[in-house]
């Protein structure tokens, strides 16, 4: 990161164009104005909008009406915010430890000498490379209540199969299911990686000292991979805070309502309710709460993340 | 015997991660699926889902809108990105640190926050259901410029000043000696930009009206609404839509696993 510029290459660039400013700005503005240029008028002016419209009233059509902080006041006094936070904390608390430990467990069963685990890691990582939208539509098909698979083979072994994403309890443990289907494959890569880097001669020693398989993995193991632990947890956190694809496709956010995630209503306040100030204010709040809640975690992994 | 217990788990594993893809399969060559639970093997496979869904959707337009979607916006981020980054690690200008501390900032905010400012935006420029409003929020990539400062500020500095005193300015070190070099790095956030261009819904979803303008998820998605207990036809869409991007990832396999372990990023 600091290799390019300490101060002995800065004075060699200085000297060298020292004597001609305006060519060397030009210089600056022709490798900056590709990105520059877009990531303004794409999101920085969006962003800075964005709190701009959260401040009013708008449906999208009649002039802005200025209500200042009102918005957000109506959205922490509203039940919808709640209900929808709360959807997307369980969404997490379904999600996280169901993907950590599928994901630990393959990566721990690849990180043997095992023949062709390349072609199982592929196999693994396959959904990750595959849109959402296509996942979600096979786990609808795969979850119907009828005629889907999985009831189907519930039923031959005398299981009544519930009603999945058309039933108010069973459509988040649907989302989530698909979901972490989707994602251990990226959690195996992550953490598969940790493991690697563990060196060899540590699990030796442990078995000098005459450890048995379980104190190797808690002791040893746990510990060492806990950096790739703490990230997978840290992206899947941002990730299932901002979970819409999957829910969007998979139930729209019903039955019932069930399913409503934060993205989910910021959605439908926009384009079905023609509430853009309200949605606006709303998904501020995410990335706020997003924000807190990323550092939180960064402050707190002293006292859980051990690097080597 | 505990070798046995592994590779039998694994193997379960893998039928876990694999058989649905083979499962899509199978709904899309049997007509009428939907209406019961489809056999393992059909009795009378056939083609007839994936002429409705070529009547019912130009989805091989929209396919290729995709593509190209995908492989411009990859392009353009990477020379974009690539561009800035050399300027952020060798250029030496006022207000640099601040500068990337702003592109830095733009990465925290997701996509969600600027949808509907976004969508106001194109509203007004008059480009709503555009190919333009589907390119534009990723012709540059805050995330690309850095990643790719790293892999310029490791290519060392004497090669560059070898370049100045062979009489090169800055585009021709860029073009003939830093680009090169970065490569690996290069390829790692192409995969990345293509993987997300071509999995991205919420902005196409937002912005794109015509079917003839829609990328695959979207036209998944809408395609689902028209024939939802259909399940033949929205499993030939599927197909399509996997068959792409399941070649590619064969084919480049290590970049893409790669680039995933070293960033993180979906």
């Amino acid at each position: 990161m600091n290799r390019g510029t300490p101060s002995r290459r800065r004075n060699r660039n200085t000297l060298r164009y020292g004597g001609n400013r305006l060519r060397y700005a030009g210089i600056v503005a022709l490798f900056l104005a590709p990105s520059l240029v877009p990531l303004t008028l794409f999101t920085l002016v969006p962003m800075v909008s964005s709190l701009w419209v959260a401040l009013h009233d708008w449906n999208l059509i009649t002039p802005m009406e200025f209500v200042g902080l009102d918005n957000f006041r109506d959205l922490l006094t509203d039940g919808g915010t709640w209900a929808a936070f709360g959807h997307t904390l369980g969404y997490i608390a379904g999600y996280l430890p169901l993907v950590y430990l599928l994901g630990l467990a393959a990566a721990l069963a690849l990180n043997t000498a095992l023949k062709g685990r390349n072609v199982f890691r592929a196999a693994y990582f396959l959904p990750v490379v595959t849109s959402w939208v296509v996942v979600a539509l096979l786990w609808r098909w795969l979850l119907s209540p009828a005629n889907g698979l999985v009831n189907h083979l519930l039923g031959l072994v005398g299981i009544d199969g519930p009603g999945w994403w058309t039933d108010p309890t069973w459509a988040m443990p649907s989302v989530i299911l698909a979901s972490a289907w989707k994602d251990l494959g990226f959690v195996m890569i992550i953490l598969l990686a940790g493991l690697q880097a563990i060196p060899g001669e540590l699990y030796d020693a442990a078995r000098v000292d005459g450890t048995s398989a379980w104190q190797r993995f808690r002791y040893v193991t746990l510990p060492l991979l806990s950096p790739s632990t703490f990230f997978v947890v840290v992206i899947s956190l941002i990730n299932g805070f901002q979970v819409f694809d999957q829910v969007y496709v998979m139930t729209g956010g019903g039955p019932a309502g069930s399913t409503e995630v934060v993205v989910q209503q910021i959605y439908d306040l926009t384009f079905r309710y023609g509430r853009a100030g309200d949605a606006s204010a709303l998904s501020w709040l995410l990335f706020v709460v997003v924000l807190i809640v990323t550092i939180v975690q960064v402050r707190g992994q002293r006292r859980w993340v051990t690097y080597a | 015997m505990r070798r046995a217990l592994l590779y039998l788990g694994v193997t379960a594993g893998a039928l876990v991660m694999l058989f649905p893809f083979a499962w899509t399969l199978i709904t899309s060559i049997t007509p009428g699926a939907g209406l019961g639970t489809p056999d393992l093997v059909p009795d009378d496979p056939g083609l007839d889902a994936y002429r409705t869904l070529l009547d019912a959707m130009p989805f091989w337009r929209i396919l290729a809108n995709s593509l190209w979607i995908a492989v411009a916006s990859t392009l353009l981020q990477l020379v974009t990105s690539a561009m800035a980054a050399y300027a952020f690690a060798r250029l030496n200008f006022p207000g640099r640190n601040a500068l990337f501390l702003v592109y830095l900032a733009t990465l925290m905010v997701p996509m969600q926050v600027l949808v509907v400012p976004l969508f106001i935006e194109m509203r007004e420029l008059n480009l709503v259901d555009t190919y333009a409003a589907l390119l534009a929020p990723s012709i540059a990539s805050a995330f690309g410029v850095f990643l790719l400062r790293q892999a310029v500020a490791q290519v060392p500095i004497e090669l560059d000043e070898a370049a100045t005193i062979d009489g090169a300015g800055h585009l021709r070190i860029f073009v003939s000696v830093v680009w090169p070099l970065i490569r690996p790095a290069l390829a790692t956030f192409a995969v990345l930009a293509f993987m997300s261009s071509w999995n991205s819904f919420l902005w196409p979803l937002v912005v794109i009206r015509s079917p003839e303008l829609m990328t695959l998820p979207l036209g998944l998605s809408t395609l689902h609404g028209q024939f939802t207990t259909e399940w033949d036809v929205v499993m030939a869409g599927s197909v399509i839509s996997i068959v792409p991007i399941a070649v590619l990832y064969l084919a480049a396999q290590k970049y893409v696993i790669q680039g995933v372990a070293r960033s993180g990023l979906k």
